[in-house]
C-alpha cells in the first residue's frame, strides 16, 4: 500500500514535471544564501532576478528560495527546483558547489549557473565577478586614511574568493601607507549580522580604524557608526544608508545584464557553459559613490585608478609582488594569470597570520 | 601576536553584552520547559521581538517602548502556539518548528520598511560612585538597563521556582500534570501563563539584538540564537544559574575567539570558531553530572479527560 502511494506520487511529480516543460515560459529559479532583505550580496541578486522579470516579463517565471544553507539542503532545494520546471538554475553562493554538480547531473536538461566556483559541466556553467578591483580601491583610500594603521577585515570562509580580496586591499594598502597593518576575523559565516557586528567591534577595540567587510549584511557598518571614527565600505551591495559615514564607498555587483543575457540564451536555445568573470570593465563590479568623507585627493586617486581598471591599463595584481613565505610570485611589470587568481590560497608578503586550511 | 592588544576590562563588558539576547531567551524557555511544554519557537519569536522593538522604537523614538513591544510581540506569537498545542492539542515538536518558520517569514514582511534606519539608542547607565571603580566599574556598571534586566530575570526565575508556591505548582504542573491536575490546580492556564511568559523574554531577547547589541534591523538577523537557547537549557539541566553560566561562557567564548583572531593568536582559526559550543556543551555536561533531570511531562500533551 505504502509503496503504491509513493509510486503513485513519483508518476504524479514526474508528469508534473513534464507538464510545466511544456509551458512556454522560462522558468528562472535562483537559490539564495542569506534573506533578500541583506542589503548585501543576495539583495543584489534579487535585484537581478527583478530585471530579468523586467526584461521579459510574462515570457519569463521566476522561483526563489531564500537562505538557503551551503550543503545537503541546498542540493534537495534544487532538486526541488528543477522537478518544478525550471530551465535555468541560478545557485548563488560559493558553497552550492558541488550540490549544483550533483543535481545538474541529474537534470541534463536543466542549464545551472552557479556563483563564484569553479566546477564547470555541459550544463553548468560559472559566473563571478572579479570584485578584488573594487578591494584595490577599497585598499587605496583605507591606506590613506587610516590614522592608527590599523585596518580590520572580517571575512567569512577561507576561499578563494574572499583570500584575493584580502590579498588586493593590502597590496594596495601597503602601497600608500607602509606602516599598514591588516587584523583579519574569520567569521565563518556569510550571514549572521550579530557576529558580524561583534567582529566589528572586536576589531575597533584593538584599533582598527578602518572596517573591510567580505559578509553580506549592513551589521559591521551599524557597528562602525556606533563606534563612531571609523570607516566602512559597502559589501556587495551600495550600503548607502550608512553613507556618508561611515560608509564612504562600496563594491557594488551588478548581475542584471548577465542573468538577462543568460535567460535570453536559454530562450533562444543558445545556451552553452561558459566561464565568465567580468569586472569594473565590463561593469559587473561598480564602486559605489565615494562620499565626502574622503578628501578630495584621494577620492580622485580613487577614480583614476578606477577608469585605469575599466580601460584595462592596470590590473590590481601587478607585480613585484611576493608571497608571504617571502618567494616570488609576480616578477615586475607581470601580472596575475585567472588560474592562479581564481585557485589563490596564499596570502602575499606582509600580511600576518596563516590562512585556515 | 600580541595579547596586550586585547583590552580584558572591554572583552568581559561585551562579552555581557554578548550573552544577553541568549540569556534572556534561555530563562524564558527555561520556564516553559518547567511547565512541561517544549517550545521549539524560540527562533522564531524572538526575530517577531527583533522587529516588533525595532518598529516601535523607531516610530515613537523610545526604545523603552519598543522593548515592551518586543516582549508583546514575543508573547503574541506564543499565543498561536497556546493555541495549537494547549486547545487543539497539536504536537508540541511540528507545533514550534511552524512558528520558527513563521515567524521568520512574518518579521521579513514586517521589517521591509525598516531595513537601514537607525533606531534610537538606549544608552548606558553609569551608576554613580561604582561605575568609576576601575576595572570593575566599566565591567558591571556602565551597561544597558535590558543588561541588568536579564540577571534579575534569572534570580527572580530561580527564587519562584526554588521558593515560593507559584514555582512548586509550576514545577508540579511540568512534572505530572495529571497529578497536578488531581490536586486541582488549572494545568492548561499554568501552562498558556509559562508560555506567553517564554514568548515575552525571546521577544526581548531578540529586540536586544536589533536594539542594542548590532543595532539595526535586517531580515534573519537572529541567525540561529534561539537554536543555541533551547540547547542551553538543557545543557543547564533546567537550572536558571546554571544558564547564566552556559549563556555567558558561550558569549564569552565567542567574543575571546573573535579577540584571539584579531590579535593574531596561532590557534588554528576553526578551533577557535568551534570552541564556543564545545566548551559551553562540556562544562554543562560536567556540571550535570549529578543526573538531574528533565521535566518528566515535557513535551506531553495534557487532556483534562485521560
Amino acid at each position: 500500500m505504502k509503496f503504491t502511494s509513493l509510486l503513485a506520487g513519483a508518476a504524479m511529480v514526474l508528469g508534473l514535471a513534464t507538464g510545466a516543460v511544456a509551458q512556454d515560459k522560462t522558468k528562472v529559479g535562483f537559490v539564495y544564501v542569506g534573506p533578500v532583505g541583506d542589503g548585501g550580496w543576495t539583495y543584489e541578486h534579487d535585484k537581478g532576478r527583478l530585471a530579468v522579470e523586467k526584461e521579459f516579463g510574462d515570457k519569463v517565471e521566476t522561483v526563489f528560495v531564500e537562505s538557503v544553507p551551503e550543503g545537503p539542503d541546498a542540493e534537495r532545494v534544487m532538486t526541488q527546483m528543477a522537478l518544478e520546471g525550471a530551465d535555468l538554475i541560478f545557485t548563488t553562493s560559493f558553497g552550492y558547489m558541488d550540490p549544483t554538480i550533483n543535481v545538474a547531473k541529474k537534470f541534463p536538461n536543466v542549464k545551472f549557473e552557479h556563483a563564484t566556483g569553479y566546477k564547470t559541466a555541459p550544463n553548468v556553467s560559472v559566473y563571478s565577478a572579479r570584485f578584488y578591483e573594487g578591494r584595490a580601491v577599497q585598499g587605496h583610500i583605507a591606506g590613506k586614511m587610516t590614522e592608527s594603521n590599523i585596518i580590520g577585515y572580517i571575512g567569512s570562509y577561507p576561499i578563494p574568493e574572499v583570500i584575493r580580496g584580502i590579498n588586493s586591499a593590502y597590496i594596495h594598502a601597503k602601497k600608500v601607507n607602509p606602516d599598514v597593518e591588516f587584523k583579519i576575523i574569520w567569521a565563518y559565516t556569510w550571514f549572521d549580522p550579530a557576529k558580524e557586528a561583534d567582529a566589528a567591534t572586536v576589531l575597533i577595540e584593538q584599533g582598527a580604524d578602518v572596517i573591510l567587510q567580505h559578509t553580506d549584511s549592513t551589521a559591521p557598518q551599524a557597528a562602525a557608526q556606533e563606534a563612531g571614527n571609523v570607516i566602512t565600505f559597502g559589501q556587495a551591495s551600495d550600503m548607502s544608508e550608512y553613507a556618508p559615514k561611515p560608509r564612504v564607498s562600496s563594491i557594488i555587483d551588478n548581475w542584471a545584464p548577465y542573468y538577462i543575457a543568460r535567460t535570453q540564451a536559454v530562450m533562444d536555445g543558445s545556451w552553452e557553459t561558459v566561464n565568465t568573470w567580468d569586472g569594473i570593465k565590463e561593469g559587473m563590479v561598480e564602486i559605489g559613490e565615494i562620499s565626502d568623507a574622503v578628501p578630495a585627493d584621494i577620492k580622485e586617486e580613487a577614480l583614476a585608478m578606477t577608469a585605469a581598471m575599466a580601460a584595462g591599463e592596470y590590473h590590481p595584481f601587478t607585480g613585484p609582488i611576493k608571497k608571504q613565505d617571502g618567494s616570488d610570485w609576480l616578477a615586475e611589470g607581470e601580472t596575475a594569470d585567472d588560474g592562479t587568481l581564481a585557485g589563490m590560497n596564499f596570502y602575499v608578503e606582509g600580511l600576518e597570520g596563516e590562512i585556515p586550511q | 601576536m600580541d595579547l596586550g592588544e586585547i583590552n580584558p576590562v572591554l572583552l568581559v563588558a561585551s562579552l555581557m553584552v554578548a550573552a544577553t539576547p541568549l540569556l534572556l531567551a534561555a530563562i524564558g524557555e527555561l520556564v516553559v520547559e518547567k511547565a512541561g511544554v517544549l517550545n521549539l519557537g524560540v527562533e522564531g519569536m524572538m526575530i517577531v521581538g527583533a522587529i516588533s522593538g525595532f518598529a516601535i522604537s523607531v516610530e515613537t523614538g523610545s526604545p523603552w517602548l519598543g522593548f515592551i513591544a518586543a516582549a508583546i510581540g514575543g508573547a503574541v506569537l506564543s499565543l498561536l502556539f497556546v493555541l495549537l498545542t494547549q486547545f487543539a492539542l497539536a504536537n508540541q515538536v511540528a507545533s514550534g518548528l511552524a512558528l520558527t518558520l513563521f515567524g521568520l517569514g512574518f518579521s521579513a514582511l514586517m521589517g521591509q520598511s525598516y531595513v537601514g534606519v537607525k533606531p534610537p539608542s538606549m544608552g548606558d547607565i553609569h551608576i554613580p560612585l561604582l561605575s568609576d571603580i576601575p576595572v570593575i566599574g566599566p565591567i558591571l556598571f556602565q551597561h544597558d538597563p535590558i543588561l541588568y534586566l536579564g540577571i534579575a530575570l534569572v534570580a527572580a526565575v530561580w527564587a519562584t521556582l526554588r521558593y515560593t508556591r507559584v514555582g512548586l505548582i509550576l514545577r508540579a504542573v511540568g512534572e505530572n500534570h495529571d497529578a497536578a491536575h488531581a490536586l486541582g490546580y488549572k494545568v492548561i492556564k499554568i501552562r498558556i501563563l509559562a508560555i506567553l511568559f517564554g514568548g515575552a523574554c525571546a521577544g526581548l531577547g531578540g529586540a536586544y539584538i536589533s536594539l542594542i547589541r548590532v543595532p539595526q534591523w535586517t531580515e534573519g538577523m537572529t541567525a540561529g540564537v534561539g537554536w543555541i537557547a533551547l540547547a542551553l537549557v538543557v545543557f543547564a539541566s533546567w537550572k536558571p544559574w546554571r544558564a547564566l553560566l552556559g549563556a555567558y561562557l558561550f558569549g564569552g567564548i565567542t567574543v575571546l575567539q573573535l579577540n584571539l583572531q584579531a590579535a593574531g593568536v596561532a590557534i588554528p582559526v576553526e578551533y577557535l570558531a568551534m570552541s564556543p559550543y564545545i566548551i559551553t556543551i562540556l562544562v554543562l555536561v560536567i556540571l550535570s553530572a549529578d543526573k538531574s533531570s528533565a521535566p518528566a511531562s515535557l513535551g506531553r500533551t495534557f487532556h483534562a479527560s485521560h
